[in-house]
């Protein structure tokens, strides 16, 4: 069984308007000095199998089909 | 001219899409379901809005992944008219039968109201009920109608005539780049777009500006 974390984040040059927002909310949190926030999104998943070569591409192809919408989003992949 | 509706878990306005198409036609479409593979011989497919699978993952990723899309796809690659109100423009490009991408609005709010539509690009199988500049009334309602596309893209969707639809005199409601609300694919047979043209087609709406769009589509004369 192998762990792995997929992590999916906006281009950049691609607009984010809620990392703005939450931007905007830190600031009236008191939290000076923040600057270019960006919301992603992690996906936690198990695979049955040892082959952590197999893994990985299995991940890159679950990304490139669905996991991530590469117009847009660039994703990372890291076995546990 | 015989035509047909999609109908997924959590798409809510596939009736309004069936009742617009049946006035205008006077012909009733029949309706997909998800699981379908093998499509009955139409001259046009619409997928209509809503929120297919909750919006889960990104708006329409799911729906664009079931099997009948890769139905859909097989019809459209074959020359057949594909329509996407809404969710369905979303599930369009996320299916990859358009290009670019729809992102949150700009201002993080759900937008239900209506806008202004310039007609970019009347001489499609979509528009040539209207005129090339003429304005029109139309609705949106969404929260995830911002198009984005990079800018080699948008260069070559707006060098090929690719958007029919802009928003007008400042109603942009969502951020879209370049205004682009409504967009077909290079062939010109399947066309995307955010706002809900099946629900300005008669007096009880308040008006008949989205007629047009289906007067076009569906091959018959405007009324």
């Amino acid at each position: 069984m192998i762990n792995a974390r997929v992590t999916v984040t906006l281009k950049n040059g691609v607009l984010d308007p809620q990392g703005k927002a939450i931007e905007g909310a830190l600031g009236a949190l008191g939290f000076d000095g923040i600057g270019h926030i960006r919301q992603g999104k992690v996906f936690d998943l198990q695979i049955e199998t040892t082959d952590k070569d197999k893994a990985e591409s299995d991940l890159k192809a679950m990304c490139e089909k669905l996991l991530a919408n590469t117009v847009i989003e660039n994703y990372t992949i890291s076995l546990a | 001219m015989k035509s047909a509706v999609v109908q997924l878990p959590g798409l809510n306005r596939d009736r309004d899409m069936i009742a617009a198409i049946t006035k205008i036609s006077g012909k009733a479409p029949i309706t997909i379901w998800q699981t379908e593979t093998d499509i009955p011989d139409v001259d046009l497919i619409v997928i209509p809005g809503g929120f297919s699978y909750g919006d889960y993952l990104r708006c329409g990723a799911i729906a664009a992944r079931m099997p009948v899309m890769q139905a859909i796809k097989a019809k459209a690659d074959a020359g057949v008219k594909v329509l996407g109100v809404c969710n369905g423009f979303q599930i369009l490009v996320e299916a990859g039968l358009l290009p670019g991408a729809l992102m949150r609005n700009a201002s993080l709010k759900f937008v239900c109201k209506e806008i202004k539509l310039e007609v970019v690009n009347a001489e499609t199988d979509f528009t040539r009920a209207y005129t090339k500049g003429q304005i029109i009334r139309c609705p949106v309602a969404h929260h995830d109608g911002n198009y984005f596309a990079d800018a080699e893209t948008l260069k070559s969707i707006e060098g090929n005539g690719q958007v029919l639809f802009r928003y007008a005199e400042g109603t942009n409601p969502n951020g879209s780049l370049n205004d682009i609300a409504g967009l077909i694919n290079a062939r010109g047979n399947v066309l995307g777009m955010m706002p809900h043209p099946e629900n300005l087609i008669e007096a009880a709406h308040g008006g008949a500006d989205g007629r047009g769009l289906f007067a076009s589509a569906l091959e018959v004369i405007a009324a």
